[in-house]
């Protein structure tokens, strides 16, 4: 009986030395104990396939495919361009420009904008400091002036060095992204005469 | 002829008996302990194709998750970025680096980088990232702190206890929507954050399902 526990207790120190203990790091591929149904003959989003020459699960559009709702036959809305197809100034009437809408340019800003162009719009970014080349500040006159059709333009299809943002925003949130940026403006050029007069004792002034 | 078998003999069965009862609680412990993501799946940290940094990028420059895995908040799938995400910087910042070859290459190509995928849910999970995200459900209760990862690393089980755990119990878990990609975010007072989430639990009727149906289909 002796045997048995011994051999029991081998198997035991065997185990654990070839299995180690939980949350040690690895670079092999999790083991499945029960891999019933785990992984299916199914495709997942940006998965790998053997069938398609190109060796991706996600297919591309086929050009000028519309899906159902998705016409996008206003111009102003969807390329930024008036009848004439020079740029288009203000907003797509679609839209309300409330703040709900500068909420979402903000977040939107914050997320996707700001690594370069800073937190008010000035150009100066945290990548700037990484080797990122100048970024135009937002607060000159011809930036002030430009159509919000041509900054729509350049969040679709990028402009100098910076590239396209067209993957990361949708229509909406782009035109919410210039609504924030108008603010930012603003922002820097606003004086005493801007501050309601509820609000003037608490900066000194009155 | 009366001693075929010595007296130690009669001890025999009931010896057998324990051994066998030993035998089953080492098992059972072993399985506990192995055969669970607990073991299996925490710890995972593939080799990647692009040695990708994201204690640099989403830690030391404080980029935001949603910088590169735009369809978070949007769709089920947080998308795993293009190499054109990439070069959005890279086309500039080290634009020569050999670490980065594989970028380029793929922005030229337009053939995917291989990233290895490294929280991987059976095919009979269907989750959703934009419910969770656009609920109060921060990135870091799954994912852990990505943020501070040289590479990325399986922390959290992502086991059906570990998501009942949360689905029981999602007020222990939210956060205020404005810091779901911040990874290092605490309550500054947890009294008066127990409260809060109470409340945005009723408010935004978040009744997470624990029926099979819920996430199974």
């Amino acid at each position: 009986m002796r045997y048995a526990y011994l051999v029991l207790a081998f198997v035991v120190v065997a185990t654990v030395s070839i299995l180690g203990f939980r949350g040690s790091t690895s670079t092999k591929p999790p083991l499945e104990v029960f891999p019933d149904m785990d992984r299916q003959a199914k495709y997942k989003p940006q998965a790998a396939s053997a069938f398609f020459a190109d060796g991706r699960a996600d297919r591309p559009i086929p050009p000028g495919v519309v899906a159902r709702g998705d016409l996008r036959d206003d111009a102003h809305l969807y390329t930024g361009k008036a009848a004439d197809g020079s740029f288009a100034s203000g907003f797509p009437s679609s839209l309300s420009i409330d703040a709900r809408f500068l909420e979402l340019g903000r977040a939107r800003y914050n997320v996707s904008c700001l690594p370069c162009h800073g937190a008010v719009g000035d150009g100066n970014g945290i990548t700037k400091s990484y080797g990122m080349g100048a970024t135009p500040t937002y607060h000159d006159d011809r930036l002030r002036n430009m159509p919000e059709g041509e900054i729509y333009n350049t969040i679709v299809h990028g402009k100098g060095n910076m590239l396209s943002y067209a993957d990361k925003l949708n229509a909406e949130e782009r035109w919410a992204v210039i609504a924030y940026v108008r603010a930012l403006q603003r922002a820097q050029t606003g004086t005493l005469n801007d501050v309601p007069a509820s609000h003037k004792s608490e900066l000194g002034i009155q | 002829m009366s001693h075929i078998f010595p007296k130690s003999a009669n001890k025999l069965p009931l010896q057998i008996i324990i051994f066998v009862l030993v035998l089953v609680g080492v098992v059972t412990a072993a399985t506990t302990y192995y055969a669970t993501p607990k073991y299996t799946r925490i710890g995972y940290a593939p080799v990647q194709p692009v040695p990708f940094s994201h204690a640099l990028h989403a830690g030391q420059l404080g980029i935001d998750c949603r910088y590169c895995h735009v369809g978070v908040d949007k769709g089920a799938t947080s998308t795993v970025p293009t190499a054109q995400t990439c070069m959005n910087c890279h086309n500039q910042i080290l634009p020569d680096s050999p670490a980065l070859a594989p970028v380029r290459e793929s922005f030229a190509s337009g053939d995917p980088i291989k990233w290895v995928k490294v929280h991987q849910v059976p095919d009979y999970v269907y989750f959703n990232h934009a419910v969770h995200v656009n609920r109060g459900i921060s990135c870091v209760e799954c994912h852990g702190k990505v943020n501070e990862m040289e590479v990325v690393r399986h922390e959290k089980p992502l086991s059906m206890g570990f998501c009942l755990d949360c689905h029981r119990d999602p007020a222990s878990h939210v956060r205020p929507l404005d810091q779901i990609t911040n990874l290092n975010w605490t309550p500054a007072q947890a009294s008066e954050h127990a409260k809060w989430a109470q409340d945005f639990v009723k408010n935004n009727h978040i009744t997470p399902p624990q029926s099979c149906t819920g996430c199974h289909r």
